[in-house]
């Protein structure tokens, strides 16, 4: 079972079906899970500590907005752990201020960077492209080593 | 500044949404009460959420998408149901994450699709997938050269 750092992190299908064919999605959400069921987050309602910054500091430059450092926090270390990666590219969702639009870029350049296996696709938008879609899903998860 | 305690702690939650023409959240949810166990369920617009430990979350996920796998998807929740950092009761207005779940929603009926058609189909009859744009972006040496051209 491979760790298959999915793109856009929050992104319904690509978390469905990255574990319907047998294999771990690594996603915005086991992170930030991690982080709020952690006794001792400092600034509550936020769900961010004033250490976060400091952690992205590994991945994106003290001058980068704070929001892209905070954000690296999360993503970079599963980004690291990642066997695997399934981008897809414009995404109506995986728009948004600069500290999002610049952690997005950085995310792919660092996946990319990794040399791992990578499957770059776009979202389908009619019936067959759904049926090349999942395809092609399941033959980059099977032969990474897919159960199914 | 308050001292911080998480809740459900150890716990793992998980959207269950379900996108089917047989079948409608209700329909799920009374599904999910019978098996759920010690597992919190709620039911919403779009189908349940799920929270528990990582073990139950995981058999009542089985047993659900058993009644309509190609039309229930399932994805991890960050956040406890209900958390006054993400509840719309809370906050107003639509949840955070809404925009990004209404437009994958909007796409995946062709994923369900996709899901049921490969089961009826051999290798060689699926076409390559949609690939990302192959247009060529203005190469860095032009750019310096129309920048040098400009330059007084």
């Amino acid at each position: 079972m491979a760790k298959v750092f999915i793109y856009p992190a929050t992104s319904l299908i690509l978390s469905d079906l990255v574990a319907r064919f047998g294999h771990t999605p690594l996603s915005a959400a086991q992170s930030i899970r991690e982080h709020i069921q952690t006794a001792g987050l400092e600034s509550p309602p936020l769900q961010i500590s004033p250490e976060d910054p400091k952690k992205g500091l590994k991945y994106a430059a003290v001058e980068v907005p704070s929001g892209v450092r905070g954000r690296m926090s999360l993503y970079g270390p599963m980004i690291e752990d990642a066997d695997a990666g399934i981008i897809i590219h414009d995404a109506d969702l995986a728009f948004g201020c600069m500290g999002c639009a610049r952690t997005n870029e950085l995310i792919v350049f660092l996946l990319k960077k990794r040399n791992i296996p990578l499957l770059e696709l776009s979202y389908p938008v009619n019936d067959e492209e759904g049926a090349e879609f999942v395809a092609a899903i399941r033959d980059f998860l099977t032969r990474l080593g897919g159960v199914k | 500044m308050s001292e911080y305690i998480p809740r459900y702690q150890g716990s793992v939650t998980k959207y269950i949404f379900v996108e089917s023409p047989e079948m409608t959240p209700q329909d799920l949810a009374v599904r999910a009460y019978e098996i759920s166990g010690g597992a919190m369920i709620k039911e919403t617009c779009f189908g349940l959420q799920v929270t528990g430990t990582a073990d139950e979350v995981g058999k009542i996920i089985v047993a659900l998408r058993e009644l309509d796998p190609d039309h229930i998807f399932v994805k991890d929740r960050g956040f406890p149901p209900g958390d006054p950092r993400r509840c719309r009761a809370n906050l107003g207005g639509a949840r955070p994450g809404f925009f990004g779940h209404e437009f994958e929603i909007s796409l995946i009926r062709h994923v369900s699709y996709g899901l049921h058609a490969l089961t009826g189909r051999n290798e060689t009859s699926i076409p390559h997938p949609p690939s990302p744009s192959t247009e060529k972006k203005l190469d860095l040496d032009k750019l310096k050269k129309l920048l040098d051209a400009q330059e007084p």
